[in-house]
């Protein structure tokens, strides 16, 4: 679920299948995950007002995006693509152990 | 894997300082090093300068160690401990104005990223800031 949009900022949403929603454990592990990459990474819960830094975790974990909501994410930057790539694979596989 | 910062859990009980320990460890990994110490050295509560100085020690990185503590007295040994570093060690730990839960667990996590010292504790004190 990729689409390029113009230049260099690529975009990609994914449903929260978490039983609980964006909890502490899965918010450390997708901002363990963004921090991997060098591109700036946002999300936000599907048409919040609001993009949050992807490697803050202070703010990701104050998100509280729940159970069955839609995540979507944006990046920029020169591995931009990668990063959203992996982080919607995170989120879709339910933040597996060892990932991030 | 790069060197990470430390990181010191000072409570005044041992369950607290290990039960946060294990929080960090189980939410961030085992990449950042943890340490911890709770009570004093009779069993009871409180802190104690040199358990301090050893979790210090335990947790050592070159890029630094970051304390988070709980309550008054767990502050003020922390800093004692600090002071009784040698000159050089004693500018790369710095004790957090943070929770001592949430901000150990932030701190980790930011830590795992190869953050630099500053860094960690920005990240731990963001919860204050507000």
């Amino acid at each position: 679920m990729l689409d390029k949009a113009d230049g260099q900022i690529f975009t990609g949403s994914v449903r929260l299948v978490h039983a609980v929603g964006m909890h502490a454990r899965p918010a450390v592990k997708l901002t363990k995950l963004a921090k991997k990459f060098q591109a700036q990474i946002s999300v936000r819960v599907a048409g919040a007002p609001e993009w949050i830094n992807a490697k803050s975790v202070a703010k990701i974990m104050a998100m509280r995006a729940a159970h069955g909501s839609t995540i979507e994410i944006k990046a920029s930057g020169s591995d931009a693509e990668a990063a959203v790539a992996a982080l919607v694979d995170l989120v879709a596989s339910d933040f597996p152990d060892g990932a991030g | 894997m790069t060197e990470t910062v430390g990181i010191v859990i000072v409570s005044h009980s041992s369950d607290i300082a290990k039960g946060t320990a294990d929080m960090v460890r189980q939410m961030v990994g085992t990449e950042v090093k943890v340490a911890f110490c709770g009570g004093n050295p009779d069993g009871g509560l409180g802190t104690s300068v040199p358990l301090i100085i050893d979790a210090i020690n335990a947790a050592w990185s070159p890029k630094g160690v970051a304390v988070l503590v709980d309550l008054g007295g767990a502050e003020t040994n922390s800093e004692m401990a600090v002071e009784m570093l040698e000159p050089a060690r004693r500018d790369l730990v710095v004790v957090c104005n943070a929770p001592i839960v949430e901000g150990a667990v932030m701190a980790a996590t930011e830590a795992a990223g190869g953050s630099t010292l500053a860094q960690v504790k920005a990240v731990a004190e963001e919860l204050s800031a507000d």
